[in-house]
């Protein structure tokens, strides 16, 4: 048992540089993989809904009438769910994260992607009447 | 006689990071009696298994707890992977043991923290959470999260981990555990700590087995068990040796504690030498039908996840036994014949997670 068995790294940590970051003069550095916020590339959405569909928390609506891709960030919990069940690979995690908000609001973005025109129906057989109707 | 009182304990204390209730008969400075009271955080988890699919349960289970919430999701992994005869690929299961380690050691350098906090040693209690930054650091690093790894999967792991990433986080892991083993020694030698905590809330050996108490608080009256000895995930193939000490006082549970975050950064090494390349997902066929009881050791003990699927997405029961539901009988035991100014240590010793036992 030992008095004051802490003196010899207090003492070393006087002559350190702090541990702490002078946050926001600094910016922390984020790693690749930090999940901080879901990010869309609008040109390559296709409204497909399927990340709608998948979101646990329901933090995306996509609305295809309108045309827009809407996420409430605050719902959003950052799992990923979206952006691996993307099928145009539009979604993707940002590493960093959203900005601090003094109200709730919710992200709404336009997609700018034109329906492909319908395909022409087949045109329909020629009526067996046609054939055997008198001229 | 003296006359007795009833003390309110908590629900908001200095030393609680979350609520609960105890009311303390004393009779001058010593406790009598202890009467505990939950409820105050209880948010109804396992009833959302009948609304959620079994899939995105998982994000669920994983938020029973703010600290071990890797364990918690990777246990409901294990349960319902086991009901659908699902095998993980060897990488996957290595991945696992990884982050359940890293979550072990965070958890237990939190609690050495808030434990020096307790009775006043600020500096050492800052020092241990410098330490657990790295480890947040290295979970930030190879998850993309810091507190919810989001890193189970049904099936596997959701992120692989390149070898050089897994390299470099055990260099990082390798010079926190040195440092670690600087505040280690000032936890074993110093006079303040000692004083604190030596002799302090006695839970002999009969009584620990008898009122059921797990993990560290019952590893430290000399019962050897460790549920990391069934084998479960890449356990099979580490070397666990289950630590105890047997003076059955808080010091006692404390260094459970502190030796299990060294044996944690040497398992983090082991595993990182010997984690096998291949793939990390096996896809899930079918939906859950069946039940199971999943054990598994979580920082504060063994925890029993139980699963009931009934062949559709939705599971038809999910129920968790945590750790501190288990280790309360015993803290009422040990708070019983204590001085009131330890009754906050005490509470601390058992490592509460309150969340957890009330989901």
């Amino acid at each position: 048992m030992k008095p004051l068995a802490m003196t010899k790294l207090s003492l070393r940590n006087l002559f350190k540089a702090p541990a702490t970051v002078a946050y926001p003069v600094v910016p922390r550095t984020y790693y690749p993989a930090t999940r901080g916020r879901i990010l869309i590339e609008p040109t390559t959405c296709n409204l497909c809904v399927i990340c709608d569909v998948r979101c646990p928390t329901k933090a995306i609506k996509v609305d295809r009438k309108g045309q827009t891709w809407a996420i409430d960030r605050l719902r959003c919990i950052q799992c990923g769910a979206c952006v691996e069940a993307c099928p145009r690979k539009c979604l993707a995690t940002g590493n960093q994260y959203s900005e601090p908000v003094t109200a709730k609001s919710i992200d709404v973005v336009p997609i700018p992607f034109v329906p492909p025109p319908p395909k022409p129906k087949p045109a329909a057989p020629e009526s067996n009447d046609a054939k055997t109707s008198p001229v | 006689m003296a006359e007795r009182t009833v003390i309110p304990f908590g629900p908001q204390h200095p030393v609680l990071p979350e609520p609960i209730h105890i009311d303390l008969v004393v009779e001058d400075e010593h406790v009598v009696e202890a009467i505990p009271s939950f409820g105050f955080i209880h948010r109804g988890l396992e009833k959302l298994v009948e609304k959620k699919d079994f899939n995105e349960f998982t994000y669920v289970a994983e938020r029973v707890c703010g600290i071990c919430s890797y364990i918690h999701g990777m246990g409901y992994c294990q349960a319902v992977e086991t009901v659908m005869n699902i095998e993980l690929p060897p990488r996957a299961k290595y991945l696992r043991t990884f982050w359940a380690e890293l979550s072990r050691a965070h958890s237990h350098l939190l609690w050495a923290g808030l434990l020096a906090d307790s009775f006043g040693f600020e500096n050492l209690f800052m020092q241990c959470w410098q330490i657990r930054e790295t480890i947040l650091d290295v979970v930030e690093e190879t998850t993309g999260g810091r507190v919810i790894f989001g890193a189970a999967k049904i099936g596997g792991v959701r992120r692989d981990v390149d070898a050089d990433t897994l390299k470099r986080c055990a260099a990082k892991l390798a010079d926190a555990a040195r440092s670690f083993e600087e505040l280690k020694r000032v936890f074993r030698d110093d006079y303040s700590v000692k004083k604190r905590l030596c002799g302090v809330g006695m839970l002999s050996r009969d009584d620990a087995w008898r009122l059921g108490a797990v993990g560290p608080t019952l590893r430290g009256s000399g019962v050897a068990t460790d549920t990391r000895l069934e084998g479960y995930a890449a356990y099979g193939d580490l070397k666990i040796q289950p630590i105890v000490e047997t003076a059955c006082d808080s010091y006692a549970r404390c260094m459970v504690r502190l030796h299990e975050i060294t044996q944690s950064f040497e398992l983090i090494q082991e595993i990182v030498a010997r984690t096998p390349d291949g793939p990390v997902f096996e896809k899930p066929k079918g939906y859950p039908n069946g039940e199971y009881f999943a054990r598994l050791e979580q920082p504060r003990g063994e925890v029993i996840y139980y699963v009931k699927g009934n062949g559709t997405k939705n599971l038809s029961r999910f129920r968790v036994r945590t750790p501190t539901f288990a280790n309360i009988p015993p803290l009422l035991h040990m708070l019983q014949g204590c001085e009131l100014a330890d009754v906050g240590l005490l509470v601390l010793t058992i490592d509460p997670c309150i969340s957890c036992a009330e989901r």
